[in-house]
């Protein structure tokens, strides 16, 4: 089918809608706000299901962070929320650890995976590129309650008598293959793959939704090179996961075996529990392998929508073409490359072939060179700008300062000879921290506080985002800039209490410092959650169409618009997507939709 | 109960928060145009940003007087003087960077807010020569920096010296197990079959006759002599564990069905680091460093570096494994043991 004969279908349908919703009576409640097939509606759903794991992952950092910063007194707190697992308000070191290991699992898939690329590419791909929804509105309505539901069985996983997985968010067998091994590798371990087997299926449908759509769907001169970075950055995000989950799974699937149908995957030469295994032959390396496979371009699938978000909201709010599209497309793709070549950084000190290993180290730091273009053109943007603070922007700037902050140290780790040393310290957490954590979650900001506007058709208050923004950015630096220095002296993470340490107990009262700056950036969190909420409702209302003087096809659309998009015809596009230039009345943009004048070359 | 007041008081809190900044949003919407305000807000914006940066790098200078002093001596391993002076200069370079483009960063946001209605931003999109240089030197760079770093990677990993001693240390939840070779300087053959917690915790079989004179340790502790090379043959019972090696800068896993090996070459004593130290509890720890249980964090070895002679008194005060133990009543069990399981 031509690209022609989607549109018109499309327009066809949406005009039969339109006429429904005068004529009769509204969408019924269950196929407007639950079982929905609008891609902004499933894109609300993506995000408040996000912001809500968002809470309890982070209540859970706040839980073992007070176990890490007084590891000699006890939080009757605790035991009212964890009940039996913190018995006097001492938190057990079992739960210790399954709360280390939900946290990851938590925030990593549930919130920088599903609530933010499934929330912006659910949101920006067909308003961006100009369509009137997804490729397939009805994979994508799976794609979110396959979700829901991992995230069901992940919660109730946390109620069960033996407590949920807690074998670290990798979850490396054996210790996550055998039920002797510790109480979370159970009934929580068996729980936690179907949860996440389902995510993998989540994913993947809404990946081939979405790559589909940018593919096929792009409205009338809307070619690959006019599309917003926010689109090609979610396009390549989709690729990573479309190929690299389906390792994962089945890294799950062969783990699945292990533990309950008797093979030797990934089992050798055990004595456990008081007894010998008979499993023999299996290497859990394998593991390893098949979990970074996915791993680590995980890492890339939850930084590059932020990339494609912060790259849009500098050049809006520089009021400035972005500064190297092209060379801003070529390292999204080198990136996207390389993602794939680099997994066994994350294996140095496996045993694995130490060759092996040094290709990995090369492979490794060359992702430097495609990011450091990206620094280098995001601080180009903003250079001879005329720099709008909105809160969108703050969270840019920030995104950029974390992201080249957790980046250099990625140099450190990425260099095998002294990763030996830094390999799982407190210099790891502080970079991932910093890097697809806290550098992501600025991506995500920025997103929510630029397209609150066209999600809710009302802006979110802006003096508590600036407070959210500052408590937020001066926050993450004091939590983790302080962990490099425990990380370079050994630090090794996923401790329960170093107090038995002679190396590394100097540092308790830093860990107290820690612990408390988290409590209050937790708090500062809750902030932006209200304001979030409570803006739905009684934020400022949006009054014009276009209140950012974007350039994109998403401030073309009604102010709230309907399932459909457009009212009428969708519009056709004639320049790319930067068009900050001098139009000759004054403004500073020209919209894609604006035809070339005559005479003028388009970009 | 008192769980529904904790929440309902953030929650009152929040709203009262989100009231006033509500309210602060209308009054200032009162005063002057749209325009008038946002000029102000970018102003004051770029002025906090630029104090974040100057209070950002006086932190980092305070972060650092404070922390110095806890972190590690130089490294007590030959390796890890290599190790030392390769991050020191990852350091310099990736700090160059931070500064750079940071002030960069913070100096663009102060100088090009828009406060001023005639400012027009410079519409420039591309310039292929500045894409060249920021895409070439990056590469040069990281290409120092992996020449660096795979020189010592090699180093590191290559094979040990052919007089090197050997220790086995074998990791289990939540300890570690180590065995010297003995006078013969060969390990005895173990089979996890044969590891039995109360007689034979490593499954060594005593029919080898390697293993008569094997030595095991079960406290966790590594005796090593200053100077000389020791080769590390290292294992697990069970999980995988790691084996952290702070002051020598190494680490290595311990993987059930794998064995993986190091070796390093301790240059300062125990007793030396706690005179640098000026810590008399000072001791070299090994840390387990993969996540292999509730005791992960307690699986804690530990090494004894001394001279030559204290290492050959120490030696001879420990005995074989297989004299120490109880009396070889299991070892005939064994060997009918994987028939036994294979039967099953």
């Amino acid at each position: 089918m031509s690209n022609e004969a989607i549109l018109h279908g499309a327009h066809d349908t949406h005009a039969h809608d339109d006429h429904h919703g005068h004529e009769h009576h509204e969408q019924h409640f269950f196929t407007k706000y639950v079982f929905s097939q609008d891609h902004k509606m499933i894109a609300k759903q993506f995000l408040i299901t996000g912001i809500i794991w968002a809470i309890i992952g982070a209540l859970m950092s706040v839980f073992f962070r007070l176990q890490l910063g007084f590891p000699d007194k006890s939080f009757p707190i605790m035991e009212k929320f964890l009940g039996e697992w913190a018995k006097g308000g001492k938190l057990d070191p079992e739960f210790y650890y399954a709360l280390v290991t939900m946290h990851g699992t938590i925030l990593v898939f549930f919130v920088l995976t599903a609530g933010l690329s499934g929330t912006f590419a659910n949101l920006l791909i067909p308003l961006q590129i100009g369509a009137r929804d997804m490729a397939s509105p009805f994979m994508n309505m799976l794609s979110y309650w396959f979700f829901f539901v991992a995230g069901v069985i992940m919660f109730i996983s946390l109620f069960i008598q033996t407590g949920p997985a807690s074998g670290g968010w990798t979850t490396y067998p054996p210790l996550s293959a055998l039920k002797e091994a510790s109480l979370g590798s159970g009934l929580g371990m068996d729980l936690w793959l179907i949860s996440m087997s389902l995510f993998v299926v989540s994913s993947l449908l809404g990946g081939l939704n979405y790559v589909s759509t940018i593919l096929n769907m792009r409205t009338k001169g809307m070619t690959m090179t006019r599309m917003p970075l926010t689109i090609w950055a979610l396009f390549f995000t989709a690729v990573l996961g479309i190929l690299s989950f389906p390792v994962l799974f089945s890294g799950f699937v062969l783990l699945i075996f292990d533990r309950s149908f008797g093979t030797s995957f990934y089992l050798s030469e055990i004595f456990i529990g008081g007894k010998a295994l008979p499993n023999v032959g299996g290497s859990a390396i394998l593991y390893q392998h098949l979990f970074w496979f996915l791993g680590h371009p995980e890492v890339y699938i939850i930084m590059l929508p932020g990339m494609g978000m912060a790259s849009e909201i500098l050049s809006t709010n520089s009021r400035k073409p972005i500064f190297g599209y092209f060379a801003m497309i070529i390292s999204l793709v080198g990136i996207t490359v390389l993602a794939f070549l680099v997994w066994a950084h994350h294996m140095f000190v496996t045993g694995m072939s130490p060759f092996l290993g040094s290709i990995f180290v090369l492979l490794t730091l060359l992702i430097a060179v495609p990011s450091a273009v990206k620094v280098f053109n995001w601080l180009t943007t903003i250079w001879k700008g005329n720099l709008r603070f909105t809160p969108a922007m703050m969270f840019a700037l920030g995104f950029v300062s974390l992201f080249i902050s957790g980046g250099l140290t990625g140099i450190f780790l990425g260099n095998s000879a002294l990763d030996i040393h830094l390999h799982d310290t407190y210099f790891v957490v502080a970079h991932f921290h910093i890097v697809m954590g806290v550098s992501a979650f600025f991506g995500m900001f920025a997103g929510i506080y630029h397209w609150y506007p066209k999600m809710f058709g009302r802006f979110m208050n802006k003096p508590l985002a600036y407070i959210h923004f500052f408590a937020t950015f001066i926050g993450a630096y004091l939590i983790f800039w302080p962990m490099h220095y425990e990380g370079i002296a050994g630090m090794p993470r996923r401790y329960y209490d170093f107090s038995a340490w002679e190396s590394f107990k100097n540092y308790g009262s830093l860990n107290a410092f820690i612990s408390i700056v988290v409590i209050i950036v937790f708090f500062a969190q809750l902030l932006f959650v209200y304001n979030f909420f409570a803006s739905i409702w009684k934020g400022r209302k949006m009054t014009t169409q276009n209140p950012w003087g974007s350039t994109t096809l998403e401030w073309t659309t009604p102010i709230n618009p309907g399932h459909g998009n457009w009212e009428g015809d969708i519009p056709e596009v004639y320049r790319w997507a930067y068009d900050y230039k001098d139009d000759g009345n004054g403004n500073d943009f020209v919209p894609q939709t604006t035809p070339l004048k005559p005479g003028e070359e388009s970009h | 109960m008192s769980i529904f007041i904790t929440v309902a008081i953030t929650f009152l809190v929040l709203m009262i928060v989100y009231q006033i900044a509500q309210a602060s949003e209308y009054a200032a919407s009162l005063r002057g145009t749209e325009k008038e305000r946002e000029k102000s807000t970018n102003k004051t914006m770029a002025i906090l940003l630029v104090l974040f940066f100057f209070a950002g790098l006086y932190a980092i200078w305070l972060c650092h007087d404070k922390l110095k002093g806890q972190l590690l001596l130089t490294s007590a391993s030959k390796q890890g003087e290599a190790y030392d002076s390769m991050f020191l200069v990852t350091v310099i370079v990736t700090g160059i960077v931070f500064l750079i483009t940071h002030a960069l960063l913070f100096w663009f946001a102060f100088k090009y807010k828009a406060t001023n209605d005639n400012q027009k931003s410079y519409f420039l999109a591309h310039n292929n020569k500045l894409e060249l240089i920021w895409t070439t030197i990056p590469a040069i760079v990281m290409a120092v920096l992996v020449a660096i770093g795979l020189r010592n990677w090699m180093n590191i990993t290559s094979a040990a010296p052919k007089d090197a001693a050997v220790v086995e240390i074998t990791g289990k939840q939540f300890n570690w197990i180590i065995r010297y070779p003995g006078k013969d300087n060969v390990f005895g053959k173990r089979n996890y079959k044969d590891i039995n917690d109360a007689t034979n915790i490593l499954g060594i079989n005593d029919k080898d006759p390697a293993s008569a004179d094997d030595i095991v340790a079960q406290n966790g502790e590594v005796h090593m002599v200053v100077g000389k090379p020791f080769k590390f043959i290292i294992g697990s019972r069970d999980v995988i564990h790691d084996v952290g090696l702070t002051h020598f800068r190494l680490k290595m896993d311990a993987v059930p069905g794998i064995t993986t090996t190091l070796w390093f070459t301790p240059t300062i004593t125990s007793a030396k680091m706690k005179e640098m130290t000026k810590n008399p509890n000072f001791v070299y720890e090994i840390s387990c460093d993969q996540m292999c249980g509730k005791g992960h964090y307690s699986m804690r070895g530990t090494i004894i570096v001394e001279t030559q002679e204290e290492y050959d008194a120490w030696m001879a005060k420990q005995s074989p494994y297989f004299a120490a133990a109880a009396p070889a009543v299991d070892s005939t069990k064994p060997a009918v043991d994987s028939a036994a399981v294979a039967a099953k």
